[in-house]
């Protein structure tokens, strides 16, 4: 279910300030956040977060179409490496 | 024989029903058509004269995305979601589910016919 429109986009409170700040005096900064639930909104345009997975903090550069999506939409959480037991991808023939 | 945006409409089969093979018209798509287009929904295909037809057409061509342009338009979607990096897009790539379904078990729709992994090795051998 989407969210209430009366309530508008999800935008962390203190990651907006530190934009803000960073748009004020112009500079391009990494930002690191855990804030993943937060919707990107056309400010962010141009700015690198670190958004963080759990683990590690992915560099997530924010172009123009990626507003209106979350954060934690371009920092996966899971890595899937192979499945146990498959080695390579001689045996098995692209079918 | 009705041909309207590119489709061969069946002849025997209710406007209703029959705008329905063009792709991107739905049951009730088609009544909103034929109410603005001020058809008789039940009149068969092959019944209509070529006013009504016409009146059909262009309700569609002024009003509703059909056939390649929609087609098309839901690709671009796809390859916005798969340039942009975003999970969606990877799902896409990899042509699993992308709204969040389990994939342990079914979920085929998405990763087509089941295509059997050798199983592991019986623990005996390690001795």
């Amino acid at each position: 279910m989407s969210r209430s429109l009366k309530k508008g986009p999800y935008i962390d409170q203190k990651l907006q300030k530190k934009v803000e700040a960073l748009n004020k005096s112009n500079q391009k900064k990494v930002i690191k956040t855990w804030a993943r639930d937060c919707t990107i909104i056309p400010d962010f345009v141009g700015h690198t977060f670190a958004v963080h997975n759990g683990n590690k903090f992915i560099p997530v550069y924010i172009q123009e179409a990626m507003v209106g999506h979350k954060l934690g939409e371009f920092a996966p959480t899971r890595i899937f490496r192979a499945h146990p037991g498959v080695k390579s991808e001689k045996t098995t023939s692209p079918a | 024989m009705a041909r309207i945006a590119g489709v061969d409409l069946p002849k025997n089969k209710p406007v209703e029903i029959g705008l329905t093979y063009i792709y991107g018209i739905g049951r009730s798509t088609s009544r909103e058509i034929l109410a603005k287009a001020k058809v008789d929904l039940h009149k068969r295909v092959a019944q209509l004269n070529d006013e009504e037809v016409a009146a059909i057409r262009s309700v569609i061509q002024s009003d509703y995305k059909v056939e390649g342009a929609l087609r098309s338009e839901v690709q671009m979607n796809i390859k916005r979601l798969m340039d942009i990096g975003s999970y969606r897009g990877l799902r896409h790539r990899k042509g699993l589910p992308v709204r969040g379904q389990r994939t342990r078990t079914n979920a085929r729709t998405r990763k087509g016919k089941r295509k059997t992994v050798a199983g592991k090795k019986k623990a005996v051998e390690k001795k």
